[in-house]
């Protein structure tokens, strides 16, 4: 099923009628050069913008007739730099929880850090003191609060060491199969993109050229695709 | 003090003007220019108030007044670049700041209604507006421009515009704020304010000269907690859409502060 489907969406002078869809469940990575508009398709899955033209459908309804508010609620999003509120680990795994309101319960907040591979004893802990890694995977263990359907990951490797990468990307794979989340990633790494893709989407100076299973990357005959693959764009 | 007296005062603006020759500071100008707008625009002032007074009409007061915030939304709006409408959210909160605080004042009897209470102590309250908003406009659009990944962080975990930009706008708000509680805790001890000086010179009693300046202080602290409040609160849903996205500061072209 497609979770998440684009007609014909454009934006501004950055993204050019954009259809594709994601499917259910995998994990879609978005590769292309740096100004492809990557970031703003994203940020249009969550309503965080909006096109100026076509369409986009969560679960086949249209988002602008849902509660916008109510959609980002359903769909996660971890940012490039990971953004914290000053305060504990425990604060920032508060927040979505804060904003309306709610508490959320200890127990569940060592939950989600075992599940990100960060110890319960860092709950306490200033987030000013955490590791490049750490921030990370609060900031993934915060996007799991809400319990969200899909999960937006926006360039959340790339100030990263080898190794921590290769964690995160283990981390969100083992996420992805325990909880059934969609995973849309940004990634400007084609080779993680090829480590950690079921789909791809590839765009380019704001257009899908391509889209599908993440095999098609090496298999184009597009010579925009080359050109990217062989790391000329 | 006449007007002869007054220039040989000038002494104390050519020792600064020295200063920055010999220092090369590259100030000479701007003293010259300032030390003839300082005198031109206070003696304008003060046969515009010598007339306002003896005519003892309401009508000029009033003009007065509108002068003034007239004066003081137009020295404001340049700060306020990158907030669409905020020229009459300014002009709206000095007009609520001046009829509230005169409204109390007078309602409540604390002064009479006489021009030569009413104009000078609308001058203190609207000059204070406009130094609290100035102030609060300048650490607002750090604070938005700082934290501008954390209000969309807390937009996408579905909270409102309002939830989003929080804590920028009461950081904002306490900061431009504490400068006004800070001086007051000091006042007296190291230089007597500007009024009750003024009063004294004047030949007016010291405690009568007390008790006007701690009327102004209490004013101040109201002013500024409304121009803050009232400027941050209008202000910011101009920097979301209807959509509850994010649209931030919206320079208008060839200008990036």
């Amino acid at each position: 099923m497609h979770i998440i489907e684009f007609k014909e969406v454009s934006h501004q002078d950055i993204l050019h009628h954009v259809s594709g869809y994601f499917r259910e469940g995998r994990i879609t990575t978005f590769v292309g050069p740096s100004g492809a508009g990557k970031t703003t398709c994203l940020k249009h899955i969550n309503g965080l913008l909006s096109p100026d033209e076509g369409t986009i459908l969560f679960k086949g309804e249209d988002i602008r007739e849902m509660d916008v508010l109510e959609l980002r609620k359903k769909i996660g999003m971890a940012f490039q730099s990971a953004p914290m509120i000053q305060g504990t680990v425990y604060d920032n795994l508060n927040l979505p929880k804060a904003i309306f309101h709610e508490t959320l319960e200890r127990d569940r907040a060592e939950d989600l850090l075992r599940r990100v591979d960060l110890s319960e004893a860092m709950l306490d802990q200033p987030v000013k003191s955490l590791s490049g890694g750490e921030r990370s995977r609060v900031a993934i263990a915060r996007t799991l609060v809400n319990k969200p359907d899909v999960l937006l990951l926006d360039e959340i490797t790339a100030s990263l060491d080898y190794r921590t990468v290769k964690e995160i990307e283990r981390l969100i794979r083992k996420l992805q199969q325990s909880y059934g989340v969609t995973v849309i990633w940004i990634t400007h790494d084609l080779d993680q993109a090829r480590r950690v893709s079921d789909d791809m989407w590839f765009l380019k100076d704001g257009k899908l050229v391509a889209f599908g299973e993440a095999s098609f990357i090496d298999e184009s005959d597009d010579p925009a695709i080359q050109r990217f693959v062989r790391g000329e764009a | 003090m006449t007007f002869l007296e007054l220039a040989t005062a000038l002494v104390f603006v050519a020792i600064p003007i020295a200063l920055t020759l010999i220092l090369k500071l590259g100030l000479e100008r701007d003293i010259v220019i300032a030390t003839v707008r300082s005198t031109v625009q206070l003696l304008i002032v003060g046969y515009i108030l010598t007339f306002v007074f003896e005519s003892e009409s309401p009508i000029f007061m009033l003009l007065m007044i509108v002068l003034m915030i007239g004066a003081a939304t137009q020295n404001i709006i340049k700060k306020g670049d990158g907030i669409p409408g905020i020229t009459w959210m300014i002009l709206l909160s000095l007009v609520v700041i001046e009829t509230l605080t005169m409204g109390l004042m007078l309602g409540l009897g604390i002064i009479p209604f006489e021009p030569e209470k009413v104009i000078p102590i609308s001058g203190m309250v609207i000059g204070n507006s406009m130094v609290l908003s100035l102030l609060f406009l300048n650490k607002f659009k750090d604070e938005v421009e700082r934290s501008d990944e954390v209000i969309e962080l807390i937009l996408s975990l579905g909270g409102t515009p309002k939830v989003a930009i929080d804590r920028s706008l009461k950081n904002a708000i306490r900061t431009s704020m504490i400068p006004t509680v800070e001086a007051q805790k000091t006042m007296g001890l190291v230089q007597l304010p500007g009024m009750m000086s003024g009063l004294i010179i004047g030949g007016a009693d010291p405690m009568e000269a007390v008790l006007y300046q701690l009327l102004i202080l209490f004013l101040i602290l109201t002013t500024a907690s409304i121009s803050a409040t009232l400027v941050g609160y209008l202000a910011y849903p101009r920097l979301f859409n209807d959509k509850m996205q994010y649209v931030g500061l919206t320079y208008r072209k060839g200008k990036a502060s």
